[in-house]
């Protein structure tokens, strides 16, 4: 909280000091640390590569408090131009109809020209209205995937798994070798949402919400998600998956140490953990179940994408376009992946990335785009879901209690669902 | 109270203070009542109007749904399941740190030599900021590294602060009541200085035991200033401390322990869900109005004033 307040200070005293003849426009975004940093970069690039406009971003904290923030300054009035919504916020931003300008329409507007195809294929949906069309612009995109402490292995004697089925037979050495075999970061996006994409299971009726806001309901209660979970269970109590919590770092931790084998993180920990882990580590694609028909599709995109809020001046919605023109240059975007480990959104940024053999110098930074690019299956798109980050906060307390023992499995599962179902019902009455 | 009117009486009639003009007042008073209905009743009363609908977060379009957003919230397990954790955990911050700041000042009075290093190391504590002292918490109570967690395991409980539900309240009752004690021991201290020496000579001629004196003597006599720090330590255990919670579940509250008004902050700021979140805080409102008619109605009575 202080670390915002004192942001928006700096902020605000730095937008007072340019220049008076460029077009001020903010982007609030909830990102911390070196991401937060990097994000500064981009709009200093941004403000030296023109003079018409100038742009101030401000950190809101949290993904969360991003969301909360903005909701909260467009009921005032006092909205920035650019908001960065999070995947599991996506719905409510995107229901909400004249609260944001379609990227696409805004940029198609300020007269350049927009192709859908110019993004790699796992980006191209999650955003975008039925038809389609762009209503956030993609930005930090990310995919779950697994890193791996190249020691633990190595002293262990064995191979990273590609399935869940081959972690099931490494395990036992990596134990014996004296690590935690297995440790996570978000047991929502990671073993729920892209569960369903990874394993190609249906999510929620309504194609994954997709389709209606009326009568979505989860379908968190599937046998194959119960299995997962009892597995994980049975895991830690044989020593075989270590759970801190629902906190991101309380478990990254352990693995930054080097204590952990194996853990699943975010494409985008990549710049962060160059920095703070401990050991040499290379990554690989999120497990799946073997045993599963038709698993071992793509990962849907995670992560966040910036939206354009309405109710600004013509000049202010121009400079938005030509952030967003500026942001999904190849340049800007490889720079931007080089430095976060957020994937490339464009196909032109990937072949530039790849055309300077960054991959050959660091192939753990291509793992995110290329399980992205993994063939796609009918479930594999993602989801639409109102409310969700309250659901996301049911899912986080369901789970703690699963691994606390005061809950079982199928019990949390059901809990999930009905009271899920209750918030997609809620929102379907907001929304109508 | 009493003794306060009555003077107040012989005030009025000694000297009366006119105005010249009868509006002059309420110009003195208007810069107070504009805050107290800006800041206090204008939200409240928004608060009880949104409370009836369902509202679409960014505020297009609301519809009337009676009484539903009350009905749901108070049929969920889970709500009722806040406010019992609610309720201990405002019953045992109160107790502990009503008890707690007691005792310290009751012996730091007793001491005569350097007093005043005493009373400075017990109060600075009060100076710290609620987030501060939720971060300092979370510190001792860390999985990895924290010292609390090191000595619970010294007597083989194995602590798990954030992911132990029974752990993480524990550590938040501590958490909270170490930083409200030195709030209680200035007020019983100077309550304690406030009990003229002659009372206390007599009841060291008329009884030898000096924990019956305090029982009989002193505590009757400080029951004005236990009664006021009854009521700030109960709203302190009840609002006040969101600071000290929303460090320790640090963003997540997954299946933590939290009170009533994080649950109020959860829903409506984090979940965009303003209908059922102001039915929340119109039960919060509720239950402070029941709180206080109950604690001027039936227990100020039997609180003796001087």
């Amino acid at each position: 909280m202080f670390k915002t307040i004192s942001l928006t200070a700096i902020a605000l005293a730095f937008s007072t000091t340019t220049s008076l003849a460029a077009t001020n426009i903010t982007w609030w975004h909830g990102m911390a640390g070196r991401n937060g940093e990097v994000i500064n970069e981009v709009a200093q690039k941004f403000n030296a590569s023109q003079s018409a406009c100038a742009l101030t971003p401000v950190s809101k904290g949290t993904y969360e408090e991003a969301l909360a923030s903005g909701v909260a300054a467009f009921r005032a009035g006092e909205q920035p131009n650019i908001l960065q919504v999070f995947d599991a916020g996506a719905a409510t931003i995107i229901n909400a109809k004249g609260a944001v300008i379609p990227a696409e329409d805004l940029i198609t507007k300020a007269g350049y020209s927009f192709d859908r195809n110019a993004f790699i294929d796992g980006v191209r949906y999650f955003y975008a209205d039925a038809d389609g069309k762009f209503v956030g612009m993609p930005f930090n995109s990310s995919a779950p995937i697994m890193y791996i402490n190249d020691e633990a292995l190595k002293k262990a004697g064995v191979e990273a798994p590609k399935t869940w089925e081959e972690f099931e037979t490494i395990a036992p050495k990596l134990k014996e070798a004296g690590f935690i075999p297995l440790v996570q970061s978000q047991l929502t996006w990671q073993f729920t949402e892209n569960f369903f994409s990874r394993n190609n299971i249906q999510f929620a009726t309504n194609n994954n919400g997709y389709d209606s806001v009326v009568d979505t309901k989860l379908k968190v209660t599937d046998p194959n998600l119960e299995m997962m979970f009892d597995k994980l269970k049975a895991w830690k109590d044989q020593g075989y998956f270590a759970f801190y919590g629902a906190g991101w770092n309380d478990n990254q931790k352990v693995f930054e140490e080097g204590k952990a084998a194996l853990w699943i993180g975010s494409s985008g920990s990549f710049g962060g953990l160059q920095k703070t882990a401990t050991m040499p580590f290379s990554a690989t694609f999120l497990p799946y179940w073997g045993s599963i028909k038709g698993a071992g599709t793509n990962s849907f995109i995670g992560g966040a994408a910036l939206f354009a809020m309405s109710g600004k001046s013509d000049e202010e919605n121009k400079c938005v376009a030509d952030f967003f023109e500026f942001l999904t240059s190849p340049e800007i975007q490889y720079f931007y992946h080089k430095s976060t480990g957020y994937v490339a959104i464009t196909k032109a940024a990937y072949e530039l990335a790849q055309k300077d053999g960054y991959y050959k110098e660091k192939p753990v930074a291509e793992v995110g785009i290329k399980q992205l690019l993994l063939p796609a299956g009918e479930w594999s798109k993602g989801y639409r879901l109102g409310f969700y980050p309250q659901i996301r906060e049911i899912m986080e307390r369901e789970y703690g209690r699963i691994f606390s023992g005061e809950a079982t499995v199928k019990d949390a599962l059901e809990t999930i669902e009905t009271e899920g179902n209750e918030l997609l019902a809620r929102f379907a009455k907001t929304a109508g | 109270m009493r003794g306060a009117s009555g003077l107040e009486g012989q005030q009025t009639t000694a000297k009366r203070v006119q105005f010249s003009s009868p509006f002059l007042p309420y110009l003195f008073l208007a810069p107070q009542l504009a805050i107290i209905f800006v800041f206090f009743y204008w939200p409240s009363v928004q608060a009880i109007q949104s409370s009836f609908y369902l509202e679409d977060p960014f505020g297009f379009g609301a519809t009337f749904v009676g009484m539903s957003n009350y009905t749901d919230v108070l049929k969920s397990t889970e709500y009722l399941g806040i406010a019992r954790f609610t309720a201990i955990f405002t019953a045992l911050v109160t107790f502990f740190a009503l008890s707690i700041g007691l005792l310290l000042a009751v012996k730091a009075d007793g001491v005569i030599r350097g007093n005043a290093t005493y009373k400075t190391l017990l109060i600075w504590v009060y100076a710290i900021a609620p987030p501060v002292a939720g971060l300092i918490g979370m510190m001792f109570f860390n999985q990895h590294i924290g010292p609390v967690v090191e000595l619970a395991r010294w007597f083989g409980w194995d602590m798990k602060v954030g992911l132990d539900y029974s752990d993480t309240a524990f550590a938040m009752i501590v958490v909270s009541v170490w930083k409200q004690i030195p709030y209680n021991f200035i007020f019983f201290l100077s309550g304690l200085q406030g009990i003229p020496v002659s009372v206390r000579e007599a009841a060291a001629l008329d009884c030898r035991s000096e924990f019956r004196r305090f029982w009989t003597v002193i505590l009757p006599l400080l029951a004005p200033t236990a009664f006021f720090l009854l009521i700030i330590n109960v709203t302190y255990a009840l609002f006040d401390t969101f600071g000290v919670i929303d460090v320790m579940v640090k963003d997540k509250a997954a299946n933590n322990p939290i009170t009533l008004v994080y649950k109020v902050y959860m829903d409506g700021f984090r979940g965009s869900d303003l209908g059922g979140s102001s039915a929340q805080s119109v039960i919060l409102m509720l239950v402070v109005l029941v709180l206080t008619v109950f604690q001027f109605r039936f227990i100020e009575r039997r609180v003796h004033y001087s």
